[in-house]
């Protein structure tokens, strides 16, 4: 996928709208002694589709469990649409919930899983069969409604849990990885079927995922977590073309990190080859800083070439080349570092081992704060 | 014969090889008795005699009675006791079923030493022992019970009595209870609406009874204080006198005594053996010595005069004692045993 | 058939042969033998060889014919003691005072060691004029009987051979079933109340804690049942320490009579059985996937509810085992109610033990015990169906 475009149709929201659905105020969490949250705070708007992107053992299964109501915190405050919530016990947080395995009631039918919290919730039998029908319709399973979850796929059983996380119509749906366990093409389908949900019912979707490209697919906003923070969190855009961080750099996508000391507004590598950087970067005479550039940026030249006006210009020896379909991945040894330029085809057909020139903008180089 | 059951002929022939290999040549003979302080005596006094005189080892097991297990051990065949301590009318069911060895005087002696009743072509009395109302002095202090009616006074003398479960000797004191005199019981027992009556007295009570097996559970529902009466065996009521200082007390008029017999089981292994080991219980001054050791009367009188004075006067055979005790009736039960015990049996259920 | 698929039938054949020998010499031939001696008591007929040819033309009402009565004489002359002992006990059990009967007439028959000399036996004693006498022998004289089988209902046949219920004063057998089973569902439903919560308890804990759990219902397992008997006793004394402690916290005036009670058995019975309950519970709780709970909370359920709807129709596998197993041990208990209960407590193996080591009347126990196999081996099919429903689903 291409890392610029902004999920179609939706306008980004603002990470500080006046009335947040849901607030977390200054949480942490821990075990024993063991702190695996620290101070952390979120705003999430009504309607958002909010990813939780981050590794494992990063905290976002615990955030998810605390707005869910099973884990309490240490300190700080949840709040669901102005009411303190953090009390509150699960059953009565009204959220629908999709477990990361499905969590799906082996000895119910279908039907009967979905029907389940219609049920808890004393809706009329005959209006449960209703909705039942109709939310088997939303996901065309109509004519499974009467097997056991055991004698479905794994793309069925994804989908009955989210109806059954659907059927009664909460504000709040909270998705701890839900398609982990799905094969490629199965998810990316159903990254569009939740994608399509999300907009038609108009819910606020808090999803847990480690898989980046997903995140960045589906979400409005992205927190980005580590070791029980939140490192960055805006738009899949800000995310993904301004990190803020070099954890953030890394793990979105891959990226060459340059690190130097700035020298008269430019970036000085320590074999002395000077970059221009983009401009507002913030970066103060005589910094330490690593610098980001996302491997599409960059370009191999034919030796020799110069560059288009503003832009810098490496040389370097090639190391490996990647076909990857249409792309081609180089890897490249230049100015002391190790490189790597993702560009098309185009009839370039580099051998291991010449000597490359690689050129990229200014305005692609993004400084980290290191 | 196919080749199946020639294979299963061949596994089992080697199966009773390998198991009764073992035991057919070893120098040695089963004695059963009835555990406790009784045993350990006949251990002292005749087993270990007996194996000094004869290199033969004493193998020893015990049992609490029951006319079955001697049934099904010969019945199956090649038993695994060689001498059981019986009692009486076990050895008479025995003897009129054709369940032991005929005894051989000639290698034990004079049969006529025995007191009459005592010995016979089935077995050789070995003790005499009494069912005998017993209390623990400590704890009915100021008002002791004086025969079976007492025991059935409930108002007097609160809380639980312990019965055999057993309908023998406990439907004779149901009947002193009920007001027949000791040397009657018999009599009324036997005649028309006996039984009835009896069973009705037991009625009264039954509220109130808990019934024992084995005279170790006896005696521990009687010491812990579970119980109040007991009709228990006189022997383990005295023993715990002596040897644990207790104060339990026996009530001797209306006590029932019978002798046990040492019987030899038909088809026994080591019947010579037996028979040997018989003699030596049987002489008197051996036998003499059981009741230093263990309360109980002997079936010699020889033997029994020979007891040092000081341990007589406990046991169910001095004077003093069988005074209003009846003997138990062998032919009664020998000819109701059956009858009775489903009876009792349906009647502790109901 | 290749010669390969045979070779490994073989193979198979003979790791399972000894299982197969095993079950066929202890469980089926003993199963065998016990069901044909309930049904087949070949004693008196083997007794009686000759009387049994010459009934024919005996109105049952009147005094014997001269036939039967020298048929009779032949019979005790010609069998040994073992045989005719046999007999006199199953007559005895029928017709109190045969015994005396019996050896009264061998002993006249000694006496007399000529067998041409007449001997008449109603001379020798009055009894044998009486035809009841003579009807306990004739009526039993084919090996195959159904008596021991109603009598284990409490039924018996009158004299004009038609099915009639036994007086009231030797009919216990029913009362000791009912008993039996009452209190095998007395243990089974207090182990389900105890064991499943422990089960659910120790399924949610983990490690040490864990292992602690299971060890404390699995170490008395280990001891000996006469062991925990005799502890249960002195506990459950009147001065024992569960008195003792119901005293000295007030919470009872006196002591709580449990020895010889309904009670007490129940409490110790439920003890020993317990880890038959806690383990197939636990087993199936631990398999269970730990979000299912949650997400019943995260879909409304309130924890009772979530417990009803989702935990208990997944346990309920481990559950109807447990229970099963639970239900058929107590229904064999036997040692536990002889030294804690009262007579209101002996269950039904207590009658067979009777019945075999004290009465040696074989049929009779036979008889108990192959209708306690029955109901067992029905009640096994019936839940053990219930019991696998849910798994075969899938
Ligand atoms: N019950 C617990 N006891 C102790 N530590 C825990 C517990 N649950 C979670 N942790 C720790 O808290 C940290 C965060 O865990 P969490 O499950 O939130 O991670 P995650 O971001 O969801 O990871 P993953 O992507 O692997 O699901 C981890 O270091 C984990 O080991
Ligand atoms: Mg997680």
């Amino acid at each position: 996928m291409s890392a610029t475009t902004s999920p179609a149709g939706t306008a980004p929201a603002h990470p500080t709208r006046p009335h947040p659905i849901i607030r977390c105020d200054r949480l942490s969490k821990s075990y024993g002694t063991v702190r695996v949250m620290e101070n952390l705070s979120l705003d999430i708007a009504p309607g958002e589709f909010i990813s939780l992107l981050g590794p494992s053992g990063s905290g976002k299964t615990t955030l998810l469990m605390m707005i869910a109501g099973f884990e309490e915190p240490t300190e700080g405050a949840i709040w669901l649409d102005g009411r303190r919530i953090d009390a509150v016990a699960p059953f009565r947080r009204n959220m629908g919930m999709v477990f990361q395995n499905y969590a799906l009631f082996p000895h119910m039918t279908v039907a009967q899983n979905i029907g389940f919290p219609l049920k808890m919730r004393g809706t009329p039998r005959r209006e449960i069969a209703g909705r039942v029908a109709r939310a088997l319709e939303m996901i065309e399973l109509g004519a499974l409604a009467d097997r056991y979850p055991p004698q479905l796929s794994g793309g069925q059983q994804q989908r009955v849990a989210l109806a059954r996380a659907l059927v009664f119509e909460p504000r709040v749906v909270l998705m701890d990885e839900p398609l982990g366990a799905l094969d490629k093409r199965l998810r990316e389908q159903m990254q569009l079927d939740i994608r399509d949900l999300h907009r038609r019912l108009g819910l606020t979707v808090i999803f847990v995922t480690h898989d980046q490209s997903e995140a960045l697919t589906m979400s409005d906003r992205i927190a980005v977590f580590n070791k029980g923070r939140i490192e960055q969190i805006g738009t899949p855009d800000d995310i993904y073309d301004r990190p803020r961080t070099r954890f953030v750099a890394e793990f979105i996508g891959e990226t060459n990190l340059l690190t130097g000391r700035i020298s008269g507004g430019q970036l000085r590598l320590p074999d002395e080859t000077r970059l221009a950087l983009a401009d507002g970067n913030g970066a103060g005479e005589g910094d330490e800083v690593v610098v980001s550039v996302r491997p599409e940026r960059m370009r191999v030249i034919a030796p020799g070439t110069m560059p288009e006006p503003g832009a810098n210009r490496l040389e370097g020896a090639l190391r490996d080349v990647v076909y990857l379909g249409d792309h081609l991945r180089l890897q490249i040894d230049a100015a002391g570092q190790a490189l790597v330029v993702k560009q098309p085809r185009a009839g370039l057909a580099p051998q291991p081992g010449a000597r490359v020139a690689l050129t990229f903008d200014a305005a692609d180089t993004r400084v980290i704060t290191s | 014969m196919n080749r199946m059951q020639k294979k299963a002929v061949t596994l089992s022939t080697a199966a009773a090889l390998l198991l009764g290999a073992g035991v057919a040549q070893a120098q040695e003979l089963t004695v059963t008795s009835w555990g406790g302080v009784l045993q350990d005596a006949q251990r002292k006094f005749y087993f270990e005699p007996y194996t000094a005189e004869s290199g033969v080892k004493v193998i020893e097991d015990t049992w609490s009675g029951g006319f079955g297990t001697i049934e099904a051990m010969v019945t199956a065949g090649n038993p695994k006791w060689d001498v059981v301590q019986v009692e009486a009318d076990e050895h008479a069911l025995g003897c009129a079923d054709g369940m032991f060895e005929k005894i051989d005087w000639a290698k034990i002696g004079d049969k006529e030493a025995f007191i009459p009743g005592t010995a016979d072509d089935c077995g050789v009395g070995a003790v005499v022992w009494s069912v005998i109302l017993a209390y623990d002095g400590n704890v009915l202090k100021d008002h002791e019970p004086k025969g079976w009616a007492d025991f059935w006074d409930v108002k007097t003398f609160p809380g639980k009595r312990a019965m055999r479960r057993n309908p023998k000797n406990m439907l004779e004191f149901a009947l002193m209870a009920d007001g027949v005199p000791a040397t009657e019981v018999y009599e009324v027992l036997a005649a028309p609406g006996g039984v009835d009556r009896a069973f009705a007295k037991l009625d009264e009570l039954k509220p109130d009874l808990v019934w024992y097996d084995s005279g170790a559970q006896m005696l521990q529902l009687l010491v812990s204080g579970e119980v109040v009466m007991v009709a228990g065996f006189d022997g383990r009521v005295n023993n715990y006198n002596k040897t644990e200082g207790g104060n339990l007390k026996l009530v001797w008029p209306g006590s029932i005594y019978a002798t046990d017999f040492w019987v030899v089981l038909k088809g026994a292994q080591h019947v010579s053996e037996a028979m040997d080991f018989l003699a030596v219980a049987s002489r008197p001054e051996n036998m003499a010595k059981l009741p230093t050791m263990a309360p109980f009367g002997l079936p010699q009188k020889a033997a029994a005069d020979m007891v040092p004075d000081e341990y007589k006067a406990v046991l169910p055979t001095a004077p003093a004692n069988l005074e209003g005790a009846i003997p138990v009736d062998v032919e009664f039960w020998l000819d109701n045993n059956e009858e009775l015990t489903q009876r009792f049996n349906a009647w502790i259920g109901q | 058939m290749s010669a390969r698929t045979r070779r490994r039938l073989l193979a198979r054949g003979a790791l399972l042969s000894p299982l197969v020998l095993f079950l066929f010499f202890f469980f089926f031939v003993p199963l065998f033998n016990v069901m044909r001696s309930a049904i087949y008591d070949p004693v008196i007929a083997r007794a009686f060889p000759v009387l049994s040819r010459s009934v024919e033309g005996w109105d049952r009402a009147g005094p014997p014919t001269p036939d039967m009565q020298e048929a009779l004489i032949a019979d005790l002359r010609g069998t040994t003691p073992e045989v005719l002992g046999d007999a006199v006990r199953r007559l005895n059990g029928m017709s109190s005072g045969f015994r005396s009967l019996m050896s009264k007439t061998t002993r006249a028959l000694e006496a007399a060691p000529d067998p041409a000399t007449r001997v008449d036996l109603l001379a020798v004693d009055a009894r044998w004029g009486d035809p009841l006498r003579w009807q306990a022998i004739v009526d039993n004289l084919s090996p195959y009987t159904d008596r021991f089988l109603l009598a284990a209902f409490d039924l018996e046949r009158d004299s004009t051979g038609a099915i009639a219920a036994m007086p009231p004063e030797r009919a216990a057998n029913f009362a000791y079933f009912t008993r039996t089973f009452v209190i095998s569902a007395l243990v089974t439903g207090l182990c389900i109340l105890i064991g499943l919560p422990y089960a659910m308890l120790a399924a949610s804990v983990r490690g040490r804690q864990r292992q602690l759990l299971l060890a404390a219902v699995l170490i008395p397992m280990w001891t000996s049942i006469l062991v925990r008997a005799s502890s249960w006793f002195i506990l459950m004394q009147d001065q024992g320490l569960i008195n003792g402690a119901l005293i000295g916290s007030g919470l009872s005036e006196a002591a709580v009579p449990l020895l010889f009670t309904r009670t007490g058995v129940v409490l110790s019975m439920t003890h020993m059985l317990l880890p038959f309950m806690v383990l197939p519970v636990f087993n199936v709780l631990v398999a269970i996937p730990g979000n299912l709970m949650p997400a019943a909370a995260a879909l409304g359920a309130n924890p009772l509810r979530a417990f009803w709807h989702v935990l208990l129709p997944l346990a309920a596998r481990g559950i109807v085992s447990g229970s099963l197993l639970v239900f058929m041990t107590s229904i064999g208990f036997y040692i536990l109610p002889a030294i804690l209960g009262g007579p209101a407590e002996q269950l039904i193996s207590s009658l067979i033990a009777m019945y075999s080591t004290k009465a040696a009347n074989w049929p009779m126990a036979s008889a108990l015990g192959l209708i306690l196999f029955g109901i067992t081996s029905m009640l096994y099919v019936v839940f053990g169906r219930i019991g696998t429903t849910p798994a075969r689903r899938n």
